[in-house]
């Protein structure tokens, strides 16, 4: 359950980054489509969150301790919104650069979630 | 507005291009500071030097974060000496790690020239001061 949310967090991270990182080579600031877009990958990102926690609070545990994994669960939640408030102060392309590295950032962060759960 | 222009403003650092530049040094903040903690925390005398290098770059991190964020010419010298600071620990630890790999039995942010952060260590300061050296040409003071 965890593994695939991971992968689909990953994925839609990925397209977030390629869609806003469009709209910054054609010189263009966040959307409110951006933002919805946004608003879908960090509740992906809330979702995980909470089945880790549940995970967790069921018994099992991530091969490379729970204190890594629930830090890098909360910051892969807090990734997405930081980067979107920062391409509201920001209205030009280089805010949607802004919210392209955040996706960048939130993918990897995935990666190592799933690194984290598997040991 | 008599009263705004007897302040004058701090330059803005943290516009256009700045703003990915504050958002990359933020991400590597929190990255280099919790994991040093972390590991400083649980397991330190594994690679003491390692966990140590990596709390030094997190603060390192941190204060250029800062710098960018508040603006302004001093700070905008600061953060320029703190990112040659910066540049010069990764390529020291970059080639350390490489060179005496038995020293850091664990990795530090810096290990490898940052490439388990996708190289950004080392990328990012030199693209930090580029910007800082672009923004002293664009100072509002001179218009």
């Amino acid at each position: 359950m965890l593994d695939v949310l991971t992968l689909v967090t990953g994925v839609a991270a990925l397209l977030l980054a390629a869609w806003c990182g469009w709209a910054a080579y054609r010189d263009q600031p966040t959307k409110d489509w951006h933002f919805i877009g946004m608003a879908v990958v960090s509740m992906l990102a809330l979702v995980q969150l909470v089945i880790g926690i549940v995970a967790l609070a069921r018994g099992e545990r991530p091969g490379q301790g729970t204190t890594i994994f629930v830090a890098y669960l909360l910051g892969a939640f807090a990734c997405v919104p930081a980067a979107g408030l920062m391409s509201l102060a920001e209205r030009t392309r280089w805010g949607s650069a802004t919210v392209a590295a955040g996706g960048v950032v939130l993918a990897v962060l995935e990666v190592r979630l799933y690194d984290i759960w598997g040991g | 507005m008599t009263a705004v222009e007897e302040k004058p403003a701090r330059a803005r650092l943290v516009s256009g291009p700045g703003m990915l530049l504050v958002w990359l040094y933020g991400v590597m903040v929190v990255g280099a500071v919790s994991r040093s903690v972390y590991q400083i925390a649980t397991e330190f005398d594994r690679a003491p030097l390692a966990y140590s290098l990596s709390a030094v770059a997190g603060v390192v991190y941190g204060f250029i974060t800062y710098s960018l964020v508040r603006g302004g010419e001093t700070a905008r010298r600061l953060a320029l000496v703190c990112c040659a600071a910066e540049l010069a620990g990764v390529l020291a630890v970059g080639t350390w790690t490489l060179v005496d790999p038995s020293a850091f039995p664990d990795a530090t942010v810096w290990s490898k020239y940052g490439m388990g952060y996708v190289f950004i260590p080392v990328l990012l300061p030199l693209t930090a001061m580029y910007w800082l050296r672009k923004a002293r040409k664009q100072r509002p003071g001179t218009v």
